[in-house]
């Protein structure tokens, strides 16, 4: 890693650094999941990998979501370092008892005796026109759940660098991947991946309002603040980076600055994580808050395949500048 | 025994609905209290107390339409005074060691919680009900610009601003009694009065100066390409610095005409036309503006015309002026000859900036011309005094840098 | 293509295995045998809550199984898995502190009688998800293949676990990729309620297996000189041929599927039936006719075995409670 200087790369490209650094440093790490060799993954992220890392280490499997995933936790258990790729999050669905009844909370039932070193790649999120079945943005779902991470890498330098530290970390780890960010180019900073997967951070600084937010919603919340800019609104962008476990601090002293809270998550709201924001802000900061906290979020409806639905039912840069502009007290 | 009267605020106002009281009977109030609301033709206007005393009758009833100087509420001065220590001991009590930031050694301002006596429901953020408990502020007096008038911080913070700002009023109004003749007071409530009576009274005489403002442009466009944006100084704040530097100059034009005779007022206090999106003018006042270096008149000035549309300004703030400048701004006509706010004696009226030919210096050339006009009351004034007056404005002009 | 064998295996050679290892293996059904029956006591006293299931009457398929594996394998049971863990070599005392929900239990207070886990006898617990511990012992294979250690990774499950898609999915994966799993199916007959028969559409599970090439065989679970030849047979296939297998134990339970059960689903008759083919019981008889125990050796045995428990149980009364301030310990390792 040395040898990087400033590198452009796309999203896809940063998560395949990530994992060919990974099978590099360490021998225990594989790849296993649906159509990751031949095809080349899905989105194409494990392009080539086959050919440079072999069938051992580079495993296609069934379409067999429990069986692969479970078989990833067991092989944590017995000493190696499995990433198991789920194509989307819809599909873990099929896998959501091993994620859930076992990796989360193996530790716990047996009193800390056995940790599950696994991290589980996904792709989340909907905007492609792909409808309900497609286009689910559940990994504020997964947070509910006590015992796991959860990762939502927004930026080049995050895919390129939280899948070491989520190797490294004892315990399963869940990292979700816009997949309408795949594409996404950015430029690696120098010194890069030098992030923790605990923190929180701001992506923009302002005075005026506080975008939580992460995921593909840091871009759109990065594109509407640039427009409230433009109307004397300094935004401040928290990219929260890590859903669970929340980063309580950084949030909390960007909503103390500002006095005001909006979270965008393409997610919906009842329940969701947008829910546990507000909730956690209103809890301990009501007395600095200069107005409601406000949502944006996915409509609650499932995903509509016409494209003028879909976009309708999805937080963007407009609805954002829309809804910062009628907080109270925003102006002046 | 007060009486408190609906006040006049202009001199089109004839009178006013009472939209909210901010009080009820019991309650103590303090000169300079925002105790009710009124809606005027030029919108919502908090209206002030100026004595202090405890609330015994509230006889205009909200939803009522008032005329000016008629009786609204009676307010009792002295002779209550222990009753209000009692509910002062009482209210401490509970309190216990927390400290509230006392004003003035006056009463703390209760919580609305803790104050169950009161109906006045106050919609307040956290944050800024969290603020004014720091500055010690008490909600119910704050107009609050959120939906629904929902109060927020910047309210909470200008409101103690301007309470700052009125009780250094105050004082300079106190050093310069002894040069007004004008009862503090009648001054503030006879305007409207006056007003209708302005123009068959008033003889008013006009002299005309065009002003290059090449000059005096182009030293703002240099100014404020080193300043962010909203710092940013306009045409109108350079306009307001210059007339009342004027004025120190040429006082006989500061001051008011009353029981038949020119009273110079020491302080000068220049009000400016704002024109209300909804129709009509308030014309505010910058304090000392002649003492004011312009960075502190243009902040106050953006602070007052955004209170201005809000209709958050105070009564005291629409009823100062010495003088009254209006500007036309960038729209409307060359010239603007306009109709004197009595008691004052002088109206200074700018039209619009416009590139016209003009002599420089035995040179004719396409110049920014600022057509300015002097209205002044020929009882107190005259001609000379007048054009000493638009001399100095326009040599002023021609050296921005030194304002 | 493989060899099916369908037919119970016969037990060929017990005259081979010599007495104290036979006794060894009474020993260990006993064990287990008086530990639930105080268990069951214990529940009803209300010194033991939650869920308990109760392995009375399978004794012999965990015996059997587990005496073939060495130290280094791995077990992944089920929430029927005392006896699993007990013939593992947990220790009656931490077994039972953990149903009393003490801190010295095996899984710290914080498993119970569903989830005993032990690091030390590489005891993977105790899932309580019927099925979802197949891809776990697939996925521990699977380190165990990659890592070149030569180790089984031996998984118990009921016959409802073969209705759901984790069991398809995992003979599959294990078949495949040729991983050292022992799936050993005990086949109890019930489901909680719902009765074997009226469950699947093929009540042949070796033929399964097959499906998934998978070389399997049945056993008679009651009998623990069968089914210790016939894992011992498994066993030595995993390891010779480094392939999983299939291991069906015909079985029953004696008492209810968990306490609070009316068992309208079977006759009290059939219960009766199955019980005297009781393991502990015709073992020990076979073992008086070889000559090879007592009456009098045996009564000793029990007695043995009651002092342990009795032990295990003042233990569990003698134990501490898991401060309330550790409860949020272990959801992730840096707690």
């Amino acid at each position: 890693m040395n040898k990087v200087a400033k590198l452009t790369m796309t999203y896809r490209e940063a998560i395949r650094e990530a994992i060919r650094d990974a099978m590099q440093k360490d021998e225990r790490v594989f790849l296993m999941g649906e159509d990751v060799g031949r095809y080349g993954g899905c989105f194409n992220v494990s392009e080539g990998m086959l050919e440079e890392f072999g069938e051992e280490r580079i495993i296609d499997t069934p379409l067999s979501e429990s069986g692969f995933t479970g078989c990833g936790i067991g092989a944590a258990l017995g000493g190696m370092r499995p990433i198991v790729e789920i194509m989307t999050v819809n599909f873990s669905l099929l896998a959501a008892d091993q994620i859930i009844n076992t990796a989360a909370i193996l530790l716990y039932m047996s009193g800390g005796q056995f940790n599950v070193p696994v991290v589980i790649r996904m792709a989340t999120g909907g905007g492609k026109q792909l409808a309900a079945q497609h286009s689910r943005s559940l990994e504020g779902w997964y947070a509910h759940i006590p015992g796991l991470k959860i990762l939502t890498p927004a930026t080049i330098e995050d895919a390129r660098s939280m899948l070491w530290h989520a190797l490294e970390d004892p315990d399963p780890v869940l990292i979700f991947e816009n997949s309408t960010l795949y594409n996404y180019k950015g430029t690696l900073p120098e010194n890069g991946a030098a992030f923790d997967i605990r923190t929180a951070k701001v992506r923009r600084e302002g005075r005026d309002v506080s975008i939580l937010t992460y995921g593909i919603g840091l871009h759109k919340s990065l594109e509407a603040s640039e427009k409230l800019a433009e109307e004397g609104i300094e935004a401040e962008v928290v990219d929260l980076r890590v859903l669970r476990p929340l980063d309580n601090e950084t949030i909390f002293s960007s909503v103390v600055k500002t006095g005001r809270a909006v979270i965008v998550d393409e997610g919906w709201k009842s329940g969701g994580i947008s829910a546990e924001i507000s909730t956690r802000v209103t809890e301990e900061l009501f007395y600095e808050l200069d107005c409601p906290v406000e949502r944006i979020c996915g409509e609650e409806v499932p995903a509509p395949y016409a494209k003028h639905l879909e976009q309708a039912s999805l937080p963007n840069a407009q609805s954002i500048v829309k809804t910062v502009k009628k907080m109270g007290g925003i102006y002046g | 025994m007060g009486k408190f009267v609906m006040p006049s605020l202009g001199s089109e106002m004839i009178d006013a609905k009472l939209v909210q009281w901010f009080i009820q009977p019991g309650d103590k109030v303090n000169k300079g209290d925002i105790i009710g609301e009124i809606d005027t033709e030029k919108g919502l206007i908090d209206i002030e107390i100026f004595e202090e005393g405890i609330v015994t009758e509230l006889i205009a009833k909200e939803g009522e339409t008032i005329p000016v100087g008629s009786i609204m509420a009676i307010i009792n001065g002295a002779d209550e005074k222990t009753k209000v220590e009692v509910i002062e001991t009482k209210q401490q009590e509970p309190n216990g060691e927390k400290e509230l930031p006392k004003k003035n050694g006056k009463l703390k301002h209760p919580h609305k919680e803790d104050n169950k006596e009161s109906t006045v429901k106050v919609k307040a953020s956290p944050l800024a009900r969290r603020v004014a408990e720091d500055l010690g502020v008490d909600l119910t007096k704050v107009g609050g610009s959120g939906p629904a008038g929902t109060i927020h911080r910047k309210d909470v913070e200008a409101f103690a601003e301007l309470k700052k700002a009125d009780e250094t009023f105050e004082k300079e109004l106190e050093m310069a009694d002894h040069l007004s003749a004008a009862d503090k007071k009648s001054m503030r409530h006879s305007i409207a009065a006056a007003m209708s009576r302005s123009n068959q009274e008033i003889p008013h005489y006009y002299l005309e100066i065009d002003i290059d403002m090449k000059r005096a442009l182009d030293w703002l466009q240099e100014t404020n390409n080193k300043r962010p944006v909203n710092e940013r100084l306009m045409p109108a704040m350079l306009l307001i610095k210059t007339v009342a530097n004027a004025l120190a100059e040429v006082p006989e034009l500061n001051g008011f005409w009353t029981d038949e005779a020119m009273h110079i007022e020491e302080g000068i206090h220049i009000g400016f036309a704002i024109s209300l999106r909804q129709g009509g003018l308030v014309i505010p006042a910058i304090l000392n503006a002649d003492r004011k270096s312009l960075d502190e008149i243009r902040s106050e000035f953006v602070d007052m015309v955004t209170r201005a549309r809000e209709g958050h300004l105070r009564s005291r703030e629409v009823s100062s002026a010495t003088i009254t400048l209006t500007s036309l701004g960038e729209r409307g006509a060359q010239k603007v000859y306009g109709v004197i706010y009595p008691p004052q004696v002088a109206l200074i009226g700018f039209g619009k900036i416009m590139e016209r030919p003009h002599a420089v210096e035995g040179m004719i050339g396409i110049r920014p011309v600022l057509s300015t006009v002097l209205a002044g009351d020929h009882r107190a004034t005259d001609g000379h005094t007048g054009s000493r007056f638009l001399e100095k404005i326009n040599e002023q002009l021609q050296h921005p840098e030194a304002l | 293509m493989t060899t099916k064998k369908k037919t119970t295996t016969p037990v060929k050679n017990t005259t081979s295995v010599d007495k104290q290892k036979k006794l060894y293996l009474l020993h260990q059904m006993m064990r287990i045998r008086q530990m639930e029956e105080e268990a069951y006591e214990l529940y009803t006293q209300e010194k033991i809550r939650g869920f308990l299931h109760l392995y009375d009457g399978e004794e012999a398929v965990a015996v059997g199984v587990i005496e073939n594996l060495k130290e280094e394998d791995s077990i992944i049971a089920t929430y029927r898995e005392h006896g699993h863990a007990l013939v593992r070599g947990v220790s009656m005392k931490s077994i039972m502190a953990e149903m009393y929900g003490k801190a010295e239990g095996c899984s710290g207070g914080r498993g119970g009688s569903m989830h005993l886990y032990d690091k030390k006898t590489n005891f993977l617990g105790g899932s309580a998800i019927v099925a979802n511990g197949l891809p776990m012992a697939v996925g521990v294979a699977f380190a165990y293949k990659r890592l070149k250690e030569e180790k089984v990774a031996c998984c118990f499950f009921g016959e409802g676990a073969v209705d759901e898609g984790e069991f398809h999915e995992s003979l599959n994966l294990a078949s495949l990729w040729e991983l050292p799993v022992l799936f050993v199916c005990e086949n109890n007959l019930y489901s909680m309620g719902m009765p074997f028969q009226l469950a699947e559409a093929e009540t042949d599970l070796v033929e399964k297996a097959d499906g998934y090439k998978i070389e399997g065989t049945t056993v008679d679970g009651m009998d623990v000189m069968a089914v210790l030849e016939a894992a011992g047979n498994a066993v030595n296939y995993i390891r010779e041929q480094k392939k999983p297998y299939f291991l069906e134990c015909q079985t029953y339970r004696y008492r209810a599927h968990s306490m609070f059960d009316p068992e309208r689903y079977r006759s009290k008759q059939e219960v009766e039936e199955w019980k005297k083919r009781d393991p502990i019981k015709t073992f020990a008889d076979k073992l008086k006719q070889e000559e090879l125990l007592t009456e009098e050796e045996f009564k000793k045995l029990s007695e043995n075995v009651a002092e342990e428990v009795e032990a295990s149980v003042q233990f569990a009364e003698e134990g501490t409670k898991e401060p309330v301030e550790n409860l949020t310990r272990y959801v992730y390792s840096d707690q």
